[in-house]
């Protein structure tokens, strides 16, 4: 089988299991792409994942990488981004169909007691779930007490200043580029 | 029936929603993405009210798929039907698969990416910050009593602190939220 049919058909069922997120899916797609189809080996996976969360952009990007490793050796660079292409397109579209009829369908419930319901009790459970994933993202950071006050004093900042958050963001960059944190 | 601002009339355009995706995709250097999606969406160009935002958002995290690639698939069906879902997705994936691309050919070919560890860390948790704001500021408008503060609290323990899985957690508190946001007959307001 072409190795695009195979990134086309991995990433698109990982697409639909992927429930809570990309990261849900990665030890499936770590034991695919590793010891299955040896696109990339045990440190290249690590290594593309942590590269992959520091891009900006949605958490996903590491299946573009996997397509990228798996299209090399077929047609050089040019097949890397071919496959890398493909792979994305692949994890993305199914999930967005899907999520695209559940739309429409509560675009049409405005008035339904669920939706109010919906809105108004989702708020504050979100706003928990939010600050969960702040902590979790710390963590896994691996910050130490010098970031956490760097993260404590950029907090007080966004909430009560105007300036742009991403020169903030930018100036916590050139902090991190000296070691400072 | 919902409030905060409602969404403009006139029709946005393919090129704005995808121009407001990819802005918000490549703001989100470091994390924080979810942060700059609320800043962009609610507070800047007001196509969406706060509450829809924070409900949309926890519905995109239960539906499979990445979280903020389905929020724009979410925001692109309300704006502009079937064209703007198209238009959301690749205004926010186009330039960060670009990106990543460019780094895995990086990584391949010298079998490291050159440092930029360090920035990434510092940025990293002016990212976090961005996120802690958003929880403070959301948290302003919506955690307006005992029941939003409890249902609140018990979604961070749960998820952040005992790291309980979010579909455990949404099992818990989803029923207790939708019963106390339940609408309710004039008569029974005063009780509730």
């Amino acid at each position: 089988m072409s190795t695009y049919l195979q990134l086309v058909v991995l990433f698109g069922s990982l697409s639909l299991m992927s429930i809570g997120g990309g990261n849900a899916v990665l030890p499936e797609m770590h034991l695919r792409a590793v010891n299955q189809d040896h696109w990339v080996n045990n440190g290249q996976f690590a290594d593309l994942f942590s590269i992959s969360q520091t891009a900006p952009g949605p958490s996903i990007l590491i299946v573009g990488m996997i397509g990228y490793a798996a299209g090399l050796p077929v047609g050089g660079v040019a097949g890397g981004i071919l496959g890398g292409v493909i792979a994305t397109a692949a994890m993305v579209i199914p999930a967005a169909s899907l999520v695209y009829g559940i739309t429409l369908f509560w675009q049409k419930a405005e008035q339904s007691k669920w939706r109010i319901a919906v809105e108004k009790g989702f708020a504050p459970l979100t706003v928990g779930l939010i600050l969960a994933s702040s902590l979790v993202m710390s963590r896994s950071a691996d910050h130490d007490w010098k970031a956490y006050a760097l993260t404590a004093v950029c907090t007080l900042i966004f909430v009560r200043s105007k300036i742009n958050p991403l020169f903030i963001v930018a100036i916590a960059g050139v902090i991190g580029y000296f070691g400072i944190v | 029936m919902s409030e905060g601002p409602l969404p403009p009339t006139e029709r946005v355009s393919l090129a704005t929603l995808a121009l407001t995706f990819n802005h918000i995709a490549l703001a989100s250097f470091g994390g924080g993405l979810s942060a700059w999606s609320r800043e962009i969406l609610v507070v800047e160009k007001k196509w969406m009210g706060e509450n829809e935002f924070l409900s949309a958002m926890t519905m995109c995290r239960i539906l499979p798929g990445a979280n903020q690639v389905n929020m724009a698939v979410f925001v692109g069906t309300k704006m502009r039907g079937l064209p703007g879902v198209v238009a959301s997705v690749v205004g926010l994936c186009f330039m960060p698969l670009a990106i990543v691309l460019f780094m895995a050919w990086l990584y391949f070919q010298f079998k490291e990416v050159p440092a930029v560890k360090g920035v990434l860390h510092g940025a990293s948790a002016a990212a976090v910050a961005l996120t802690v704001a958003m929880v403070i500021k959301t948290g302003q408008k919506c955690l307006t009593g005992v029941i939003p503060v409890a249902l609140f609290g018990l979604a961070f323990v749960l998820n952040g602190v005992l790291r309980w899985p979010l579909l455990g957690v949404l099992g818990i508190v989803a029923p207790l939220a939708l019963i106390w946001a339940w609408p309710r007959g004039s008569k029974e307001e005063a009780a509730a």
